[in-house]
């Protein structure tokens, strides 16, 4: 399976295209085609609503028959999410299944923002907030979400602003 | 003061008479043993025809002297059985079991075979549970789908998503989403089906990546139906996968069978298989002892755990943070590890954020001992005295276990120069018989080679046995026990290494032979009180963790 890419992923990849999955975005690397850049929108009712959440996915040589590597790349309060943004999740390892496809590992991982597990931890630390006093936690996640977010749209205007300013001045 | 002293008089004439009464016993046997070796021979070869030894002469030696401490040693039971198996008859003992449980069943073979493994091959527990009832939930928990309702495997069910409407014949592959005819889609009973390449290539991952054999499952999501032998033969071709496939089958069918063992031996193939699961020695027919129990070389009289214990000690670097803590010392500041590499006592940390001024013997400040009117006799201060006390324990631990340490690679290493005397008392056994002396008459050299090489696995074990064992009475007894094997094995290394040179044949084999019957005789007298204990519960251990 060298060199040229599976039909698969060229599959895949047309399809989120051109039905993508309401509040996931997924869009391969210009340079890289098993590299995806994906952003998924906290889910309404969680305290991850109005976020962002970047993330980055992975398709080794050995998909489909291996798992996709996922990450988030935004920080988030969540106990099956890490500091380094590693999720916890069994379809990520050895619950994976050939027949599943990014489209389906993506709303997986939309589904556990809005229902965390923190019996299955990653994050201990968080985990044990969560057990301890959820409302605390939540609040805690909310905040996250909220400072996250408020850095990503100053940055987005600040970007954006730049630009204008050198467009003017060129 | 006395009493003691009378008391270990008695004990040394007691041993001393014990020592005595065994050599009467051993001319008396000589009188009638003249081609004792002889008979033992044949006799050994019937009782143990039973594991298909032809491996001839190395394995006798360990019968030989097994043997006569076996009624004794209620551990050792003669009703312990075993077999060697070849790759060939271990598949046809594993297909015997099937076929043995399908009489009863009428299955087909590899559902048989995946009930039986999801049973640890514990046939009655199988049966048991199998007329218990409810055996649908029992063909769930065993991923397979239950035979009273299977849906046939090769046809193509409506269950593949056919995309476009006009083409019925055509559908569409889950994993590699191309569409194909659907004569190429194949699947298990739980009617999940893909494109034949892609169960190819799916099951050639699972096998040659991850080495997944008996748990294979169905690639559908959350699909746990087992892939079987049957359905393998059928998707994958390549030779390499299948062998490996059912090299992976043999594999589990071996380590999940409590009565199972491989032969650890040198690229050795074969399994043993036993009538029951104890720490017992097993010969394979590639000529390898092992213990039936863990898998190490033969380890009497020291047990699995204990061994196990030893070996992981001996192998992880814990000795190494001993060593540390026996002969440095942390800075009382900064807590930077420091080996004294000078005379004076007035430490000055190397560290350049600490630079702690120190005295190394009470590891406290040094501002007091340098005053001319001060010198460090504050030996009874609390925390100087407690980083002494901490740092006297672990140099302690150490010594015990280099002691321990020393004696059993000591002894290892010895068994290993063993081979070399083998060769060498050949050449002697050759030049005696042109000496007139006859074939049987020198065999006891070999014999007394066969003694030591026991003997000195006996004494390696016996250093990890003490190593964990509590001082008490019983051990004090163990102690000079080993002490006696260890004389007297050196002293019979001794005589086979140089004193086999000199000119007086008879004398020499007179000597040689009292020697060894004497290490048998002491080694039996060991390893029987060890087990003894075992038995009657007085070997304290030390727990190191």
């Amino acid at each position: 399976m060298s060199g040229g890419l599976p039909r698969r992923i060229i599959k895949e990849t047309q399809r989120l295209i051109a039905e993508p999955v309401p509040g996931i975005k997924a869009e391969p690397h210009e340079e890289n085609a098993r590299y995806f850049r994906v952003s998924i929108v906290g889910p309404r009712e969680t305290p991850y609503c109005g976020g962002k959440f970047k993330l980055e996915l992975f398709l080794p040589e050995e998909y489909p028959m291996a798992a996709p590597k996922v990450r988030f790349m935004t920080k988030i309060y969540h106990p099956n999410v890490d500091k380094l943004g590693r999720i916890c999740l069994d379809i990520l390892k050895d619950k994976w299944s050939p027949a599943l496809q990014i489209r389906t590992v993506l709303l997986s991982i939309q589904a556990l923002l809005s229902a965390p597990n923190p019996d299955d931890p990653l994050a201990n630390d968080v985990a044990e907030q969560w057990k301890v006093d959820e409302n605390k936690a939540i609040e805690t996640a909310k905040e996250w979400t909220r400072t996250v977010c408020q850095r990503q749209i100053v940055h987005t205007s600040l970007s954006g602003l730049y630009k204008s300013l050198c467009a003017r001045y060129q | 003061m006395k009493v003691s002293v009378v008391l270990e008089h008695l004990w040394r004439l007691f041993t001393a008479f014990q020592i005595l009464s065994e050599h009467v016993d051993i001319i008396n046997t000589r009188m009638d043993s003249e081609d004792d070796d002889a008979i033992y021979d044949d006799e050994h070869e019937d009782s143990y025809n039973e594991s298909g030894s032809d491996q001839g002469d190395e394995s006798d030696f360990d019968i030989d002297c097994d043997e006569p401490s076996t009624p004794k040693r209620p551990h050792v039971n003669d009703d312990f059985h075993y077999e060697c198996l070849t790759p060939e008859a271990l598949v046809s003992h594993m297909n015997d079991i099937i076929d043995e449980v399908n009489n009863v069943f009428q299955l087909p073979r590899p559902t048989a075979r995946i009930l039986l493994s999801h049973f640890k091959w514990d046939k009655e527990k199988l049966l048991e549970r199998y007329y218990s009832g409810d055996q649908d939930r029992l063909f769930s928990e065993a991923h397979i789908v239950s035979p009273n309702r299977t849906n046939p495997r090769p046809v193509p069910s409506k269950r593949v998503n056919t995309r476009s409407s006009s083409a019925s014949t055509e559908a569409n592959c889950e994993i590699c989403l191309t569409t194909t005819h659907v004569s190429t889609f194949v699947g298990l009973e739980c009617s999940h089906r893909f494109c034949h390449r892609c169960w190819k290539e799916y099951i050639t991952t699972k096998v040659m990546d991850e080495q997944v054999g008996e748990h294979i499952s169905c690639p559908a999501h959350k699909c746990d139906i087992l892939v079987d032998e049957v359905f393998v033969g059928q998707v994958v071709k390549d030779t390499k996968v299948k062998t490996r496939y059912h090299h992976l089958i043999a594999n589990s069918f071996v380590e999940s069978n409590r009565l199972m063992s491989w032969c650890p031996g040198p690229d050795c193939q074969n399994a043993a298989k036993a009538n029951y699961h104890d720490a017992l020695p097993v010969t394979c027919l590639c000529g390898y002892t092992f213990c039936f129990g863990c898998g190490e070389p033969v380890h009497e009289p020291v047990r699995c755990a204990w061994l196990k214990k030893w070996i992981k000690k001996c192998n992880d670097d814990s000795e190494t943070s001993n060593w540390i803590s026996a002969n440095t010392k942390e800075c009382p500041k900064c807590h930077v590890t420091i080996e004294k590499n000078g005379g004076c006592n007035h430490m000055v940390c190397r560290n350049n954020n600490c630079k702690a001024d120190f005295c190394w013997m009470c590891l406290g400040p040094w501002e007091p001992h340098g005053s001319s009117w001060y010198s460090c006799n504050r030996y009874d201060e609390k925390d100087a005295q407690a980083a002494r006390d901490a740092q006297a324990k672990s140099r302690q631990a150490l010594e015990r276990y280099l002691f321990y340490c020393n004696r059993y690679m000591n002894h290892a290493q010895s068994a290993k120069f063993e081979t070399k005397l083998y060769s060498q008392v050949k050449q002697k056994m050759e030049e005696m018989q042109q000496h007139n002396m006859s074939w049987i008459e020198v065999q006891f050299l070999r014999k007394a080679v066969d003694v030591l090489c026991l003997c000195r696995n006996t004494l390696k074990y016996t250093y990890v046995f003490a190593f964990y064992l509590k001082k008490n009475n019983q051990s004090v007894i163990f102690e000079d026990n080993q002490k006696d094997v260890e004389m007297a094995t050196e002293t019979l290394s001794e005589y086979l290494e140089r004193d086999i040179t000199s000119e007086c044949l008879s004398d020499i084999k007179q000597k040689v032979q009292d020697k060894y019957r004497y290490c048998e005789a002491r080694r039996k007298a060991l390893l029987d009180h060890v087990y003894e204990g075992y038995e009657t519960d007085i070997w304290e251990y030390i727990d190191y963790d």
